[in-house]
């Protein structure tokens, strides 16, 4: 893990690109934030890469990369999926970009150590399980207890786009992240609506989701305007939270890598990774295989068509209950 | 407010320019009858078709949204109705996923020269949304009287 602040000291020291973008430090040990460094003494105070670093850097790259001079990024594999994508969607300046990629076993949040059990923490020591120090003692818990939801569903250890690798690249692996899209088919639409009444009636519309998401990056949005009544959190009713959430997971369909990034900084822990990966699952199904971002040359299923694809009126007959 | 009356559903139709639309008009100068609940939006082509539109008709008190638009291979365009057919099973698929009424939501493929298509889809749609009653999953209250 200290490789990853040396090779961020070495780039900027040889003069390779004149910033960093990575981790820094927080609050608590636990709470890394994305952060721009641009000097060394910089990156000695302040650069972390740890347990910690879940944070998919790519979308500061839109940004960042048109700015004068050359930039480095680290990537985690599910990382360079939205670097990818990005770039097929002519968004960032690759020639600006100085990309590592890095070996990634799963990474926590202080969250997910706390629904593991852990109380009053104060370090952690990374290993085949966690030690975790606390005020109390310490604790060993198994690391796939304590791993962010994205980590436990991880698609693939592979990264596909980088100048220069730190650690081992990696493969697809199997995944049942669709698993509890399919629980979700199963039931009656009287439960599925009672399921998303309760889930989405926590939203508080920080937008959090939305500012996270790399394939959330146009420079406006329809969720910012005055007129449309849905620019924020209605009082009087469900309307505004269903169209948040149906229009913002239909404009990255197809373009979601399933990063997992809006699901992770939910303050209100709204399962959003069901509703993108319901339209990865049913491409799949309707359109055969995709996957954003894992290639360069692939057509995305929505800007793309076959003569005999199936008519809507496929939904009426297909999966889910039929009742 | 009338208390009375029966209820009907409101429906929504987007037609395309080319072909639906036109079909509407070819129903109409054969006197082919289809219920005035039905409200036409005219659109240049059903690849036209944001899907905010659907939920913003809903929102503002429709009962049925359905999306009529040149037969695959027709396409004024060429190919835009390919497209709607992709974003539509979609959004659909997503609607029904959330547990709102699948058959609240349609697309047909209508041509300017099927004028009795036309007629008879708009009413076996309004009987669909007639049997299913009131829109109330995706009603905005801030809309309601
Ligand atoms: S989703 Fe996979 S690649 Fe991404 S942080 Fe988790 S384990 Fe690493
Ligand atoms: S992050 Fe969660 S609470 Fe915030 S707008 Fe998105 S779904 Fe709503
Ligand atoms: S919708 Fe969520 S999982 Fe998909 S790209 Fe955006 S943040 Fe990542």
């Amino acid at each position: 893990m200290q490789r990853v602040k040396e090779k961020a000291i070495e780039l900027l020291r040889s003069g390779e690109v004149s910033r960093v973008l990575g981790w820094k430090t927080g609050e608590f040990f636990y709470d890394l934030t994305p952060a721009v460094f641009e000097s060394v003494e910089e990156v000695e105070k302040g650069f972390v890469f740890s347990l910690f670093s879940g944070a998919n850097l790519s979308k500061y790259l839109i940004a960042e990369s048109k700015k004068e001079g050359k930039i480095a990024v680290f990537l985690k594999p599910c990382d360079s999926f939205s670097f990818v994508q990005l770039q097929k969607e002519h968004r960032i300046k690759r020639e600006n970009i100085y990309a590592v990629g890095i070996q990634c076993d799963g990474m926590c949040d202080g969250e997910s150590l706390r629904s593991a059990g852990c109380e009053g923490m104060t370090g952690v020591e990374d290993g085949e399980s966690l030690t975790v120090h606390t005020l109390y003692g310490d604790q060993v818990i198994e690391k796939k207890e304590a791993l962010l939801g994205k980590c436990q569903t991880c698609k693939s250890k592979r990264i596909v786009d980088f100048d220069e690798l730190i650690g081992q690249q990696g493969e697809d692996v199997p995944s049942d992240r669709f698993a509890e899209v399919a629980k979700l088919e199963a039931m009656t639409p009287e439960e599925r609506f009672a399921f998303w009444r309760t889930e989405l009636s926590r939203c508080i519309r920080c937008n959090a989701c939305r500012n996270v998401c790399p394939a959330c990056s146009c420079e406006k949005c329809v969720f910012d305007n005055p007129v449309s009544g849905v620019q924020n959190k209605a009082v009087a009713d469900s309307f505004e939270e269903n169209m948040f959430h149906i229009i913002r997971a239909f404009h990255v369909t197809a373009r979601c890598t399933d990063c997992g990034e809006c699901s992770r900084v939910c303050p209100q822990n709204i399962p959003l990774h069901l509703l993108n990966r319901k339209f990865i699952k049913d491409i799949n199904e309707l359109y055969g295989d995709y996957q954003a971002g894992a290639d360069f040359d692939s057509r995305p299923p929505l800007m793309d068509f076959r003569m005999d694809d199936p008519e809507p009126s496929v939904i009426y007959t297909r999966g889910g209950a039929a009742k | 407010m009338q208390v009375n009356k029966e209820w009907t559903p409101t429906i929504v139709a987007f037609c395309c320019n080319w072909c639906s639309y036109a079909g509407a008009d070819l129903s109409g100068t054969n006197r082919l009858q289809y219920p005035a609940n039905v409200k036409i939006i005219r659109i240049p082509c059903s690849c036209r078709l944001n899907p905010m539109f659907i939920l913003r008709a809903f929102q503002r008190g429709a009962d049925g949204v359905i999306l009529c638009g040149c037969h695959p291979g027709d396409c004024h365009y060429t190919t835009g109705n390919y497209y709607a057919r992709r974003r539509m099973t979609l959004l659909f698929s997503m609607l029904e996923y959330l547990g709102i009424e699948r058959e609240r939501t349609r697309v047909e493929w209508v041509s300017a020269a099927e004028g009795a298509k036309f007629a008879a889809t708009m009413n076996d749609f309004v009987k669909t949304v007639t049997a299913l009653g009131e829109n109330k999953r995706l009603e905005d209250l801030r809309c309601k009287e």
